[in-house]
């Protein structure tokens, strides 16, 4: 109902993306990934124009997260592999922390996936943190739907399971894979609030080192204390062991996943998720646009509230008020 | 708004050695650039493959074997063919001052040899980066 709304703002540009994407293109997706994550504010048409098209929502989105170094994306391009030989196609994000005073980054995760990068049914995007912080959230689901719009079958979204901005964007995932491994130490990452909460699967990789049943018990033992944990009601999280560097454990981890992705689909979680989903992006671009209006106002309001408030004429509360309408005037 | 310039920096070749590689991409980084590194032994498709896929403005080629001399002319003729062509290509590595001139002719840009500095190639990518 807002066609006409959107259709000033569908610039050359902006078609000429759409059309690489919708259009299978690869090197128009790669386009369209760098202008989401180099112009937030500027690619909401682009991103707009997916919806309208009912591009989305064919892509199952599976999250993978764990401590660094843990072998999340050795662990992936073993899952991609199986993946692949049933056919399916992929669409990998891989994101990686960048260095908060340089804006620099060294992504290095392709080099675990080098056996998929000329397989035509996989598309790898590395992307830096960028110090952006709920940002980086928006980038990487504007990646997924374009991913998804696209046409692969399926996303996968490796993170480092550290910090809010990560968990927020597993978070969004259809379904995801926690990743521990042994030797942290005794107050192991499971303990970590947040990262228990987001596992539909366990994984303890590094099966192979000392002290990986202990962590596998560990785990069991949580998520007998709370069932509920993994966030799909009645469904308790599988805990899996794998040797990911010798693929061993993999097909049996990809098997559980298309299981419990079936599963999600039959009680509705899938749907509920998506949902919720969808709900946080509405939520998402509410926020986005009040910020873009309030930010100019707010800083040539500054001084004078500031000072309105210092005198004793005013307090936040109006001031707020105050602000409120100035936006609703213009 | 500015952002990150993106390089690849990639090994062609069947050398197993990729130091140098790593230093040069840990200085893209402290100059502030995103740089997507692919590992040993890969191939000229595969290397442009993942440049399109990651959208890289620029391709940095390392290569101690002495294969450079059709190894990297390849790539550039690969990023011909895919139309791609806008993507800076530089090469590094031991490279004889007589095979210059011709991967110059072939469409490489500029090519560091172990002697130059980390920073000449910081600033040359910098400044010849498509805009
Ligand atoms: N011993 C052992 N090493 C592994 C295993 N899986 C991965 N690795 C190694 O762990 C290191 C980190 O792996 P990587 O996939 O890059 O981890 P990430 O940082 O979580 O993505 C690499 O050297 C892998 O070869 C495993 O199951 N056992
Ligand atoms: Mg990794």
């Amino acid at each position: 109902m807002y066609g006409n709304d959107l259709s000033p703002l569908l610039s050359q540009e902006v078609l000429d993306l759409l059309g690489g994407v919708m259009g299978g293109e690869r090197r128009g997706l790669a386009k369209a990934i760098s202008y989401v994550e180099n112009s937030p504010a500027h690619s909401r048409p682009l991103i707009a124009h997916l919806y309208h098209h009912q591009a989305l929502g064919k892509a199952l989105v599976v999250g993978i997260t764990g401590p660094p170094g843990g072998g999340k994306s050795t662990l992936t391009s073993f899952l991609v592999k199986h993946l692949r030989a049933t056919g399916a196609t992929v669409g990998v994000i891989l994101v990686d922390p960048s260095s908060p005073f340089t804006g620099g980054a060294f992504l290095g995760d392709r080099v675990r996936m080098a056996h998929s990068n000329s397989d035509p049914g996989v598309f790898i995007r590395s992307m830096g943190t960028r110090g952006h912080l709920g940002g980086l959230s928006l980038a990487t689901q504007d990646t997924v739907l374009l991913m998804d719009a696209y046409g692969v079958d399926f996303v996968f979204i490796e993170t480092v399971g550290i910090g809010q901005s990560e968990t927020d964007i597993v978070r969004t995932a259809d379904i995801t894979i926690v990743i521990t491994v042994p030797g942290l130490g005794d107050e192991i990452q499971v303990n970590k609030a947040g990262i228990m909460e987001i596992g539909d699967i366990f994984v303890v990789n590094k099966a192979d080192l000392d002290g990986a049943e202990r962590v596998v018990t560990e785990i069991n033992v949580m998520l007998d204390m709370a069932p509920r944990l993994g966030n799909a009601p009645n469904l308790r999280p599988p805990v899996l062991r794998t040797v990911a560097n010798r693929d061993r454990g993999v097909a049996e981890l990809w098997a559980t996943l298309q299981e419990r992705l079936q599963q999600f689909a039959e009680i509705g979680e899938l749907a509920l998720r998506r949902e919720r989903r969808l709900w946080q992006s509405v939520l998402g671009s509410v926020q986005f646009q009040i910020e873009q209006q309030l930010s100019p106002v707010l800083a040539q309001q500054r001084s004078g509230i500031l000072s309105r408030i210092a005198e004793g004429s005013s307090s936040p509360f109006e001031e707020a008020k105050h602000i409120l309408q100035i936006i609703e005037r213009k | 708004m500015s952002h990150p310039i993106r390089v690849l920096i990639a090994k062609p070749g069947l050398d197993g050695h990729d130091r140098g590689a790593k230093v040069i991409a840990r200085a893209l980084r402290d100059a502030g650039m995103e740089v997507i590194y692919t590992g040993l032994r890969q191939t000229p498709e595969q290397i442009v493959e993942a440049a399109i896929q990651e959208d890289v403005a620029c391709i940095g080629l390392s290569c101690l074997s002495g294969a450079h001399g059709h190894l990297f002319p390849q790539v550039v003729q690969l990023l011909k063919e895919k139309n791609a062509a806008d993507i800076l290509v530089v090469g590094g590595g031991v490279i004889p001052d007589d095979d210059i001139p011709a991967l110059k002719a072939s469409g490489i840009s500029e090519i560091f040899t172990p002697g130059t500095s980390t920073a000449v190639a910081v600033e040359y990518i910098r400044n010849n980066v498509r805009k």
